[in-house]
């Protein structure tokens, strides 16, 4: 008798531990997959605002036509980008392209003084800000939940249950970590 | 120690504040369990003793100091934005533009909600944060700090409140709030036993031992000394919580030099920020007081000082700042300056 209580004390302890476990690996899963919609929110948010302010700064910067298509075309290929690879590849592109508008839009005196301008460019530059931070955060998240199935006895539930592993986010683009190294050159 | 990275600091943060908690407790214990045995002649756990051993003067005192802070939390955040004449701010001027991008921006990097933002017509350079957690919180600063810092140390500021928020210290501070109050309506019901001279001692009851009269001797003094050694406790939370709070907000921008120098600009605003009353005070990115306490360094000050020396925190900060170059040489700090920023934005 007792030891049908005690093995049916743990049991119910051991079921009780299970559900805990498995909870917050779906917990962890959809933070995951939630901050992953966060960076194409503010992706998107991108793609809308770049035509406005492209389409403000023309005038003033005429003799930049070049760099303004290219910004343009980069924009275009980022909205019209399948699947995630080709979307990543195209987000970084356009990315280089912004930043180089920027550091040119430095020379421009002209722009700083136009309201409407620096408004966009605000609203622009909180929206970059916004994409680096979503995706840290999505980096963060993603390694929480990635640590909760590698630990044990996470591990076990993972495995039971079927979790995989979440993707990092890492720059491919080489260019892309020298970023800091083009800031010095092109600074008046 | 200085040359701890982000997480170290983080951790070590949460166990001091673990240590110093577990000292609360321990105090609170010492001088209500010493009332109950020594007025009352309760000896607690003693089922043979008086009212079965209940340690009725310490839960008592336990319940009183908690309902007195769970009321003072319920009203808190309203009267504290209140009474430093912070104002809601309008979404829509454009000079509070940047302010809500920067909110919107650590609100991301934390994963939180939004919180409500106010501005406190001050010029001197100030922020506090309020709220329970993250869903009912409020982030103020003076107009001051806006026209006076780059939109990065903006940014770092709205993060070491973000932060606060995120690590739950408002509601920590409400339950040392709580524990202080314990801890002085024993010690007010303990002088006065002692004046009257009511004891029964453990001398007197049939369990007596020989410790009696010296555990009563080290109840007397903890007694004269409790309202001291909580408030040192209390000051040693709140500063840990600050070093945290910074620790926090370098993980949120990954950018910790941007704090150091906001906090270097906020330390050269020698005058007080009079808006903010000194009940606020803990809540504060720097002390609002500009009390001289607060910016030295010694025994006196690290026991009473609601905020660690704004020199050391820059410190720490300037550390981690090193460190993290170190560590990931290709990493843009994630965020840019004002309207036209020099930074091209890169792509973490």
């Amino acid at each position: 008798m007792t030891f049908f209580v005690v093995l049916l004390i743990v049991v119910a302890v051991l079921a009780l531990w299970v559900v805990g476990q498995y909870n917050r690996l779906v917990t962890l899963r959809n933070q995951v997959q939630n901050g992953w919609k966060q960076i194409d929110v503010q992706l998107k948010r991108r793609h809308d605002l770049i035509p406005n302010l492209v389409n403000a700064v023309k005038g003033s910067m005429e003799f930049e036509q070049d760099t303004l298509q290219k910004v343009i075309a980069a924009r275009n290929a980022a909205v019209g980008a399948s699947g995630v690879a080709d979307a990543a590849a195209k987000e970084n592109a356009l990315t280089g392209a912004l930043s180089r508008f920027f550091a040119l839009a430095e020379s421009y005196p002209a722009l700083k003084s136009n309201e409407n301008v620096r408004q966009l460019q605000e609203e622009l530059s909180s929206t970059e800000n916004k994409i680096s931070f979503a995706r840290q955060f999505y980096n963060d998240i993603a390694t929480k939940f990635n640590i909760a199935q590698e630990v044990f006895p996470g591990n076990i539930i993972a495995g039971i249950f079927g979790f995989r592993m979440s993707e990092l986010f890492e720059i491919t683009d080489a260019a892309e970590r020298a970023v800091p190294g083009v800031d010095l050159s092109l600074r008046k | 120690m200085t040359s701890r990275n982000i997480y170290e600091q983080q951790s070590a943060n949460r166990r001091n504040t673990l240590f110093v908690m577990a000292g609360f407790t321990l105090l609170v214990g010492l001088i209500g369990l010493g009332f109950d045995s020594a007025v009352l002649g309760i000896v607690p756990g003693d089922t043979g003793s008086f009212l079965g051993g209940l340690p009725v003067v310490t839960l008592g005192a336990l319940l009183y100091g908690s309902f007195a802070a769970v009321s003072s939390l319920r009203s808190g955040a309203k009267t504290v934005l209140g009474s430093a004449g912070a104002v809601p701010i309008d979404d829509t001027r454009e000079s509070y533009r940047q302010y809500v991008n920067v909110a919107d921006e650590m609100a991301i990097a934390a994963g939180v909600p939004r919180p409500a933002l106010y501005v406190i017509p001050d010029p001197d350079p100030n922020a506090f944060a309020t709220g329970t957690e993250p869903s009912n919180a409020s982030i103020a600063v003076t107009e001051g700090l806006l026209s006076g810092l780059t939109r990065d140390e903006l940014q770092a500021v709205v993060a070491h409140e973000m932060s606060h928020i995120r690590n739950y210290d408002i509601r920590l501070m409400t339950i040392v709030a709580a524990l202080i109050g314990t801890v002085m309506l024993l010690t007010e019901l303990g002088l006065r036993a002692m004046r009257a001279g009511a004891f029964k001692g453990r001398g007197g009851s049939k369990k007596g031992s020989a410790g009696g009269p010296i555990l009563l001797v080290i109840w007397a003094i903890a007694l004269v000394l409790a309202p001291v050694i909580s408030r040192i406790l209390a000051m040693a939370v709140s500063r840990q919580r600050e070093y945290l709070a910074d620790a926090s907000a370098a993980e949120l921008t990954r950018n910790p030099a941007a704090l150091a120098s906001a906090l270097t600009k906020i330390d050269l605003a020698t005058e007080p920020t009079r808006s903010i009353k000194k009940g606020t005070a803990h809540l504060c990115i720097a002390d609002p007081l500009a009390r001289e306490m607060n910016d030295r360094e010694g025994f006196l000050a690290d026991l009473f000082a609601t905020h660690p020396p704004i020199k050391r925190r820059v410190m720490i900060l300037s550390a981690m700042a090193y460190q993290s170059r170190i560590t990931s040489p290709g990493r843009p700090p994630g965020s840019s300056t004002g309207q036209l920023p020099q930074t091209p934005v890169g792509t973490p």
